[in-house]
């Protein structure tokens, strides 16, 4: 007999409903901002939920006990990691419809149905957060990824998007035929999906090959989602063909998606193959930081500096991974804490980066670094805004950065041998090269001068849409709440693993 | 007082510029004098609170830490770091020069923006920078020591950066062609940043391996004091440690060979950036010796020390050679600092009560000096429109006020006696011929004080080099036809405080003397064994 705990499933239900209220009424109005305002609502009304269900404990009608938060037979929990990463989801996914209201409308764009898919990605993500066993972790993933696809593309006429929709689709397929292989492996070998019995089942069998080859190809399949090198190609076309809203969305909600699989794959599921995806993972983060900031350095677009960016600031997350690699399970709950810490973080610096770049896009016409220069002259409260989350991303105190850099740097040193020293090392020479180009964006908008070309009374004569301007707004207030009281973020990070305990990691 | 005592009125000194920068921003653009005032008013009211603290400490029990907040205040709990701040004997004089530099700058702005005229910025990156500095030398938890450590680059950045230098440099190497601020900047920055990243794996692994002792991982700087003095770090660990901090430190300081930074950055930056840099964030570093080094990690001190004397009278000499290669009087007194530095690290390797006392009196009459001669370059170069010596001269006939102050200021700067300049050198090579005797070096030690003396020699040279080229001599005929305001009002009000400070230390050291002292006889014997 199944039960089903409505108040746990809550946040995902009214999310499902607002993806169909929202077609419904695309199909039956013209006045399509309708559209945007439910999708919008129907957010907000998810995060109430999420709230009740982080504060059970202390609320007298909570009155469901932990153990019924786990439905399905295991394979699908409503814990504190959960909650905390569906609450990332539904913040990015909130900012990422707030900017494309005001992008949308300034643009001709079919819209109705641009919101249905992009609550519908959210939605996938937030089930993502509770997915304990291969096959439901898979379809949210793909419920992620499939309505991003056709965002890419969204804009029709613009060759450099249909490129970015098909690479980011054809790597997105490659990508999940490799996991499949991996998982169809696993279940030939332990017989079964779920993560904790995969746990238990695979110490017997982690000296079959076969295995290692399973772990191997299901992380790299996870590699393409999250964009680390060397599965990182579609990402630098992807982010710049793509309309910028998407391409936030693409940063911080598809890109988190395939972090939160590899952190629950990874901790939950394989915890007896450390000794297999830690040293992969030491590679593909050490190259992941290397590669992306290198690269990024040459990068004259701001979309594209930003994908770079992106891959860099992917390979940070993962250096707590491969920190674990030769430590065995015994020390799991840090490297988890730190990557979510880091996520969290990250989410709120990027999608407030992008969320600038496109009030500063939308102005000067262009993503081009040159064609930003002297932005201070004219347009100073956005350029101190651009500096706030460059230079967070870069990771200069006191804003939001420096913490998750600090939570990464402790994870992978409190490790205590080689594998985590030396990732520090690495990750420490790549946070003074990712300066680098993050001050070219600085320099360009404070250092240099208005290019010839750019008429500064065309480009101040909108206003910055409502919109955009709350959702930058929430990011700045964020980057500077978890900047100077970084204890919020790290109790986020805590709270996610104190839960997980009950998981028996 | 008691609210004064007990960490609310260090907070205040601390935050108050910070809390008044946000003010700045709420406030218009083109209302500059709104601007001015609030910014001179914050800055007023933390140096008359920091006047206040030094009259109120206990100059008798020096060594013990005052006016701190209660250690067990958290602030990030889930990495046990607290927010504690207070002052001992060794930080209150920097205290004190910190938030004097801070008004003395906004003082000296009050007419004199560099281009591109933006009062609103630069007043809201001065007063971050205060917080900043101040933030740094009160902080007693590593996590807090990095955040303050850390803010003052940004503003200092976008200072050199967007009112810097606009000349042309050619970039050593790769042969590309930029704008001296450009360069600057960004190389101020990325050297700056290579140093503390390492720094702050040491702090970290500090932290971990507390744990081991005390049950509970502590980022704070007494309690890692004391199991450093107890001789808990010691192998590999710390030897590891000890590297990081110091690659974190000696570009701060900055030591030879990692100095380049310095004189690009000082010379690009505009006037105030200049006197801030010089005056304070150069101490930053040596502090974060004094503060965390010597005491965490002893034995690696002790073992080390030859080395950083090594380096430090490499830089005396370095530095001494390169001022008289010379052409802009700016990056003269830019690669003077070198040196001076040099001698507080001299004085810091021996690892003396003596030695560090030097130290920091020579950190503040550096400061003092220093600062008041980058004062002076900025309001020549305003006049004249060079900063070229080869252009200069009579200056004597042409600004005889002018003249004569960066005469004093020159003479303070080479060591004059009864000039606070002298102290520092003088002592930092009396605590060379004796050592600490643990070092085990007291030969080689008293071969860098020959050479330090000869850097004395030196440092005479180049400033009398320089008075001789700038301030003596007939004015050549480029400025036969230019009239030239000798100093203002505002740059009176500006440079007295640092005159006197340079003729009282220098008449009276024990101005200094009497607060460090009895703190640094304690951090010496606890981590030595005296």
């Amino acid at each position: 007999m199944l039960t089903l705990d409505y108040h746990a499933l809550l946040p995902e239900l009214i999310v499902a409903g607002t993806v169909l209220v929202t077609l419904v009424v695309d199909i039956v109005t013209r006045r399509k901002h309708l559209v945007a305002i439910i999708g919008v609502l129907g957010l907000f009304a998810a995060a109430v939920p999420i709230l009740t269900l982080s504060f059970c404990g202390s609320l007298d009608f909570c009155s469901s006990t932990e153990a019924s938060r786990v439905m399905f037979g295991g394979a699908y929990v409503i814990d504190g990691y959960a909650l905390v990463l569906k609450g990332v989801f539904i913040f990015a996914g909130f900012v990422a419809l707030l900017l494309s209201i005001g992008y949308l409308e300034s643009d001709r764009y079919y819209e109705g149905e641009y919101y249905f898919l992009l609550v519908a990605s959210v939605l996938g993500g937030m089930a993502m957060a509770s997915s304990r066993d291969f096959v439901s972790m898979i379809v949210a993933l793909e419920l992620v990824s499939g309505p991003a696809f056709m965002l890419a593309g969204w804009r029709k006429g613009d060759a450099r998007s249909n490129e970015a929709s098909l690479k980011f689709f054809i790597t997105g397929v490659i990508a999940l035929a490799l996991t499949l292989f991996g998982v169809s492996l696993l279940y030939g070998l332990t017989g079964t999906q779920q993560f904790d019995q995969i746990a238990v089942l695979s110490e017997t069998v982690a000296d079959v090959p076969l295995f290692t080859l399973a772990v191997i190809f299901i992380v790299l399949g996870f590699g393409f989602k999250v964009s680390a090198v060397p599965f990182h190609f579609w990402t630098p076309d992807t982010y710049q063909g793509a309309p910028p809203p998407v391409t936030a969305w693409l940063s911080v909600g598809s890109k988190g998606a395939g972090f939160v699989a590899l952190l629950t794959v990874c901790y939950l599921a394989l915890p007896a193959a450390t000794d297999v995806w830690g040293p992969l993972i030491w590679i593909v983060a050490a190259l992941s930081m290397t590669v992306g900031n290198v690269v990024a350095l040459k990068q004259t677009n701001v979309m594209r500096l930003l994908g770079y960016s992106s891959i860099a600031q992917a390979g940070f997350m993962l250096a707590p991974f491969g920190a674990v690699a030769a430590s065995g399970a015994g020390d799991l709950a840090r490297p988890f804490q730190a990557t979510i810490t880091y996520f969290v973080i990250y989410a709120v610096m990027n999608l407030g980066a992008f969320g600038t770049a496109i009030i500063i896009g939308q102005r000067v016409g262009s993503y081009e670094l040159e064609d930003w220069g002297g932005l201070s002259k004219y347009a100073t409260g956005v350029a101190l805004s651009l500096a706030v989350f460059f230079m967070s991303l870069a990771g200069v105190p006191p804003l939001a950065g420096w913490f998750a850099k600090f939570a990464m740097f402790r994870a992978t040193i409190g490790v205590g041998n080689w594998w985590g020293y030396s990732i520090a090392i690495v990750a420490a020479v790549n946070a003074v090269i990712a300066f680098v180009y993050y001050a070219k964006v600085m320099k360009s908008a404070f250092f240099d001068d208005v290019p010839e070309g750019i008429d500064v009374d065309v480009a101040m004569s909108d206003a910055i849409p409502a919109p955009i301007g709350l959702a930058v707004g929430l990011a700045v207030v964020g980057v500077f709440l978890f900047g100077v009281l970084p204890g919020l973020a790290a109790n986020v990070g805590n709270f996610s693993t104190d839960l997980l305990g009950t998981l028996g990691l | 007082m008691d609210w004064f005592e007990n960490g609310l009125g260090l907070s205040l000194i601390v935050f108050l510029p910070a809390i008044g920068a946000v003010v700045l921003l709420a406030i218009p653009k083109a209302q500059e004098a709104a601007l001015k005032w609030v910014a001179l008013l914050v800055s007023l009211v933390s140096l008359a609170l920091s006047i206040v603290m030094a009259v109120r400490f206990d100059y008798s029990s020096a060594g013990t830490y005052q006016f701190g907040t209660a250690i067990d205040t958290k602030w990030i709990e889930a990495i046990n770091a607290h927010f504690h701040i207070a002052v001992d004997g060794i930080s209150l004089p920097l205290v004190v020069l910190s938030t004097l530099i801070t008004a003395l700058v906004i003082i000296y702005s009050w007419n004199h923006w560099p281009e591109p005229h933006n009062p609103k910025l630069l007043l809201v990156f001065v007063l971050v920078l205060a917080t900043g500095m101040t933030g740094t030398f009160v902080a007693l938890d590593l996590v807090l020591f990095f955040l303050f450590f850390e803010i003052v680059l940004l503003p200092m950045y976008f200072m050199i950066g967007i009112w810097g230098d606009r000349g042309i440099r050619e970039v050593p190497i790769f042969g590309w062609k930029l704008e001296m601020r450009l360069y600057a900047s960004l190389k101020f920055f990325v050297f700056t940043l290579f140093g503390s990243a390492f720094m702050l794996l040491s702090f970290l692994a500090l932290y971990f391996k507390s744990g081991e002792f005390l049950g509970e991982r502590t980022f704070s700087i007494i309690q890692l004091a004391e199991l450093g003095a107890a001789g808990r770090f010691v192998g590999t660990f710390a030897f590891l440690v000890f590297l990081g901090m110091f690659l974190g430190f000696a570009v701060k300081v900055p030591m030879w060979p990692v100095h380049t930074w310095l004189p690009d950055a000082h010379t690009a930056a505009p006037t105030i950036g200049s006197v801030i840099l010089a005056a304070i964030l150069l101490k930053l570093g040596t502090y974060g010796f004094v503060r965390i080094l010597l005491p965490v990690l002893p034995n690696e001190a002790v073992r080390w020390a030859p080395f950083i004397g090594l380096l430090a009278v490499i830089g005396i000499i370095y530095g001494s050679l390169a001022c008289l290669a010379q052409t802009d009087m700016k990056r003269l007194i830019a690669y003077s600092s070198v040196g001076h530095m040099g001698f507080v690290m001299l004085g810091i390797a021996t690892l003396t009560d003596v030695g560090i006392n030097a130290a920091i009196i020579g950190m503040v009459a550096h400061g003092l000096i220093t600062g008041l001669l980058f004062f002076i370059a900025g309001s020549m170069s305003h006049r004249y429109h060079t900063r070229d010596m080869r252009r200069l001269g009579g200056n004597m006939v042409l600004m005889p006020k002018m003249g004569v102050l960066l005469g004093i200021a020159a003479m303070a700067s080479l060591g004059l006696p009864a000039l606070a300049g002298f102290w520092g050198e003088f002592m930092a090579l009396m605590s060379s011929f004796n050592p600490l005797e643990a070092i085990g070096a007291t030969g080689t030690f008293r071969g860098f004080m020959v050479v330090g003396a000869v850097g004395t020699v030196l440092t005479a040279g180049y400033m009398l080099f320089m008075l001789r080229n700038v301030n003596f001599g007939e004015p050549s005929e480029e400025w036969s036809d230019h009239e030239f305001h000798d100093v203002e009002t505002t740059e009176w009000i500006a440079w007295a405080p640092l005159l006197i400070g340079t003729l009282a230390i220098g008449v009276f050291p024990k101005i200094v003397f009497g607060a460090t002292n009895d703190a640094v006889i304690g951090l010496v014997e606890k981590a030595f064994g005296g």
